[in-house]
């Protein structure tokens, strides 16, 4: 069994958030910053087709991961591996090794309720639950055991302003979050997740059904959000992995080809078939 | 952002407490098991109805059960020809009694077996056990009869248990039933499917499926107060209440089963089908007909296996529309008598455990075959309906 | 095109054969309906015309069937909850199980008559004699009542529910489910706050259509517990009643003169009619809702 070398990031290397405005709002390095996920050599088996192969990557703490690929090739799929929602499918195999803040989530005494109580995620479709705006941030809080009162409506507002939400809905609190618009639904499934406040906010393709407007203000929330959760995305639009992204992981057809610096990424590949797809040449 | 602003689920080592292990919810658990068991039920049920209804049925099918108001007698010669074993028995003896008997004591007794057996009944027929399958099945020449027949007759000094004229009867009816609601449920939904418009089916499929919401005992009335009489002005037969009858107001229950099973069926069909053939100049209706009809013929057949089984199932209707006469006969403007109806008519005066009892449940438990088998050959026609359509999408 | 006219000729034929019977029903039976005829009793008699009421009918038929709602709805929505949120799809278990809904709906109606008989009224109710009423010479429960015939009901109307409730089920979209349980909830949390909320139109559905087929259904009560006459009312769990589904046989088969009741057969079948139809009707329009809303999310 060879194992494929872990692709780490050089130390030497800057993360930093590109864009001309210079008030990019971090500047941290990467290597200063603690190695949140760690995934070594990790396969992922739907019954006999493979999904994932072997793929090493380590997620760093407090900046924002961006997966691309073209569609299909699994980014979903292992962004799923974070929280174990690939539980959920039928006849799914995972080999290999996640570790999240030092412990195994694969391994038999953890707790998958517990573990997905800690990493949060935000799904393609928007997805509020079929009740009220409050009803929908409360719903996490109150499996955790908070009663209605003035902490449990603190928290609330404390979320929906988190997600850039509150001003816009403070009035309305109670009536349907099916009445919203595509965007202020999404943001609404973001302060949902960040209400527990989980560590890591996993992110699939959040912004894909929504007009550009909409995707302005979720990438402007995301930037906002990485001060206080790791957070993974998954997006097809390299410019968004561009504008928000601190390092960016290729993956092509179930592999992971490149995992470095976004602006390594994105002006000097280390990988040729990395340089086909960021220059549109394929996917 | 609000930070800085405590939270309360704020937590100084964010990852303790996942490795809490899984098991740790037992009432989850057991709600989970709870549930499991009782969507069990459904099996149990059925389970259940098959024993419970053949059980009781079991002592005519493993012949134990007897009818024969008389035993068989041994002529006296017996004592001589028969085992001695065979003899003791007769004469309901215990093997030490029957050793400590003399043969003239034995003699006596067998005259005296003779004599009783003279005096309960005159009727030759009296020793028969009308519960065996060949009186079940066979003609048979009763006494007072000139020639064998099949008949069912439970309440008579004789009980007559011939299940052929009950099988004719409900024949007779579901024929009928299936003539009438089988070409007409058809056309309906080929017509709700694929002619009518979108808009006009939200209405007309809704529209008859109805007729599924009339109670059974309604058609009856139906049949037995305003159709009966007014078919007979129509077709001038004798007997009012017929198979006829029965088998048309048979047909009002069943069409609701056929036309929504069939429509289901063409409706699955792709309309990519229909596409392709209209692309080639053909109308509307012969691409129903041409294409999708044959496309989805599994899914009509089952249709109609659908309607076989709940025609022969159907209670109400025949009990109150069909006259109830257990007669042998190809008309179907003769009365007539069904399984079910005999079933609901007679199990009433039954005594629980008596022979006339179990054989109503043996006819029960054949209903339930029949209806069993029915159901599981539809299912397999739609399985096979699913796989083609999936197997050419 | 004829084939295309006789469809059509076919449709409005089975739409005609409806209309018939109903407008029949509705012509005849309306004048006899009454107000009197509908909330009096059948204590004097319950062939005279001037005199008969339908009340102990009609109680008898709103108990057996709120009796039969509390055990179908519970086992159904439960089984229907287990087949699609828990079993796995391909799994035997679930075959099987659907298999035997699929048989259970399709026994007739008469053999759960007879099932009612062996198993609940001779082996439960002999049972229960044998075990709380051993000296006692009349049979308690070994005897027609009506918690027999709405146990026998049940069983009968089972798969309707779990059919109902599962086609709802299969409405929700399954990102509500994801959602609740990427927040962190349990299954079982999952099913209980988003699912079964969302299912309730479905299971409305279920069990006004199992309420409304078996206020209908005399074959399976025939031997389980209607009575031709009673002269009060069901007093216990163990008593017989009278069933409004029964009393049109009863009136359209062993009436003295058959003429003379005919208006009050009329307004008896009315009276069912009315009630099986409304029920069918409000359950077909919330069906329909629950489909469109389905087309909505997928
Ligand atoms: N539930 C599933 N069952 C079987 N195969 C799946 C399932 N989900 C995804 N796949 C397959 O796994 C591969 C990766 O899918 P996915 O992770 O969704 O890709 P991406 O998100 O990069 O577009 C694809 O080939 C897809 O067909
Ligand atoms: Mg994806």
């Amino acid at each position: 069994m060879t194992s494929t070398p872990k692709i780490s990031i050089p130390p030497s290397a800057e993360a930093v958030a590109p864009g001309e405005t210079g008030e990019a709002p971090q500047a941290r390095s990467a290597a200063d910053s603690r190695i949140l996920i760690e995934s070594s050599d990790v396969s992922l088996f739907y019954g006999p087709s493979q999904a994932l192969k072997r793929i090493s990557i380590d997620i760093r703490e407090r900046l924002v991961t961006a997966f691309i690929g073209p569609s299909g090739c699994g980014k979903s799929t292992f962004l799923r591996c974070f929280n174990r929602m690939n539980d959920l499918i039928d006849h799914v195999r995972v080999q290999g090794r996640i570790q999240i803040g030092g412990h195994d989530i694969y391994s038999g005494d953890v707790d998958v309720i517990e573990l997905r109580k800690r990493v949060g995620m935000v799904f393609q479709k928007s997805n509020p639950f079929p009740k009220s705006i409050f009803e929908n941030i409360a719903y996490g809080l109150r499996l955790h055991g908070m009663r209605n009162g003035p902490e449990l409506q603190g928290v609330v507002e404390q979320s929906l302003r988190g997600a850039a939400l509150w001003d816009e809905v403070k009035d309305r609190l109670h009536s349907s979050a099916l009445g919203l618009s595509g965007g202020q639904q999404q943001r609404l499934c973001i302060a949902r997740a960040i209400a527990i406040r989980p560590q890591i906010l996993l992110m699939d393709e959040p912004a894909s059904a929504l007009d550009p407007i909409a995707t302005a203000k979720i990438e402007e929330l995301i930037l906002e959000l990485k001060k206080e959760f790791t957070i993974v995305i998954v997006t097809h639009n390299m410019q968004q992995a561009a504008r928000i992204s601190d390092l960016t992981a290729f993956f092509y057809l179930g592999e992971l080809i490149e995992y470095d610096v976004t602006t390594k990424i994105f002006t000097n590949p280390g990988k040729k078939q990395t340089e086909d797809y960021v220059t549109g040449r394929f996917g | 952002m609000t930070s800085g602003t405590t939270h309360p689920l704020e937590n100084a080592d964010p990852w303790a407490g996942i490795r809490r292990g899984q098991q740790r919810r037992p009432v989850e658990w057991l709600v989970e098991r709870a549930i499991h068991a009782i969507s069990l039920s459904a099996i149990v049920g059925v389970f259940l109805i098959f024993i419970f209804v053949a059980r009781e049925a079991l002592p005519i099918v493993l012949g134990r059960a007897t009818s024969a108001s008389a035993t068989q007698v041994i002529p006296l010669e017996g004592l001589d020809t028969r085992s001695p074993a065979e003899i003791q028995k007769y004469l309901g003896l215990t093997p030490e009694q029957f050793a400590a008997l003399d043969r003239d004591a034995k003699v006596d007794l067998m005259n005296l077996k003779l004599e009783t057996a003279k005096g309960a009944s005159k009727d030759r027929d009296a020793a028969v056990n009308t519960l065996e399958w060949r009186y079940l099945l066979l003609p048979y020449q009763w006494s007072g009869y000139d020639k064998p027949e099949m008949i069912w007759q439970p309440v008579s000094s004789i009980h007559k248990y011939n299940i052929i004229p009950l099988l004719i009867g409900t024949l007779k009816a579901t024929i009928v039933a299936l003539l009438f609601a089988v070409p007409l449920s058809l056309a309906a939904a080929i017509y709700v499917s694929q002619l009518s418009s979108p808009r006009l089916k939200e209405w007309l499929k809704p529209g008859i499926e109805l007729l599924a919401g009339i109670p059974s005992v309604v058609l009856g009335f139906f049949g037995l107060l305003i159709m009966a009489s007014f078919l007979q002005e129509v077709f001038g037969y004798e007997s009012r209440l017929n198979a006829f009858v029965a088998g048309i107001a048979l047909g009002f229950a069943i069409i609701p089963v056929t036309f929504s099973i069939a429509e289901d069926a063409l409706t699955s069909v792709p309309g990519s089908y229909v596409h392709g053939a209209l692309a080639l100049g053909s109308t509307r209706w012969q691409a129903a007909w041409r294409i999708v009809l044959p496309a989805a013929i599994p899914g009509v057949f089952a249709a109609v296996v659908l309607g076989f089984g709940r025609a022969v199932g159907e209670t109400m209707v025949v009990l109150m529309a069909s006259g109830n006469a257990s007669i042998v006969s190809a008309s179907l403007f003769d009365s007539t008598r069904t399984i079910t109806a005999t079933i609901a008519a007679e199990l009433a005066e039954t005594v629980f455990g008596e022979h006339h009892y179990r054989m109503l449940f043996l006819l029960g438990a054949l209903l339930f075959g029949v209806t069993f088998l029915s159901n599981l050959v539809a299912e397999s026609f739609i399985h096979r309906l699913k796989k083609q359509l999936e197997g050419k999408a | 095109m004829a084939g295309a006219g006789i469809t059509l000729a076919a449709t409005l034929l089975i739409l005609l054969i409806l209309a018939i019977i109903l407008g029949n029903v509705l012509w005849h039976g309306l004048p006899s309906l009454s107000f009197r005829f509908v909330f009096s009793g059948a204590d004097r008699d319950m062939f005279d015309v001037n005199k008969a009421g339908i009340l102990p009918m009609l109680v008898g038929t709103a108990s057996r069937v709120i009796l039969m709602s509390f055990f179908v709805i519970p086992v159904g929505v439960i089984t229907a909850i287990y087949l699609n949120e828990y079993a796995k799809p391909t799994s035997a278990t679930t075959r099987v199980i659907r298999s035997a809904v699929n048989n259970l709906a399709g026994v007739p109606s008469i053999v759960f008559g007879l099932f009612g008989m062996g198993f609940f009224i001779h082996f439960a109710g002999g049972s229960m004699d044998r075990l709380f009423h051993p000296g006692s010479a009349e049979p308690v429960w070994n005897k027609p009542g009506i918690l027999w015939a709405s146990l026998t009901l049940a069983v009968m109307t089972m798969p309707l529910v779990i059919v109902a409730t599962e086609e709802s089920l299969k409405a929700i979209a399954p990102g509500l489910r994801e959602a609740s349980l990427a927040l962190g909830a349990t299954k079982l949390e999952t099913v209980r706050k988003i699912v079964l909320p969302q299912a309730l139109p479905g299971i409305l559905t279920g069990g006004i259509l199992a309420v409304s087929r078996a206020g209908g259904e005399v074959a399976p009560i025939l031997f389980t517990g209607a009575a031709y006459y009673m002269a009060h009312y069901p007093q216990a769990l163990t008593d017989q009643f009278m069933d409004l589904g029964y009393h049109v046989f009863v009136l359209s088969t062993q009436s003295p003169n058959v003429d003379q009741t005919r208006p009050i057969l009329f307004a008896t079948v009315l009276t069912l009619l009315l009630l099986t139809f409304t029920l069918n009707v409000v359950a077909i329009i919330i069906r329909a809702r629950i489909r469109r809303g389905m087309r909505a999310a997928h």
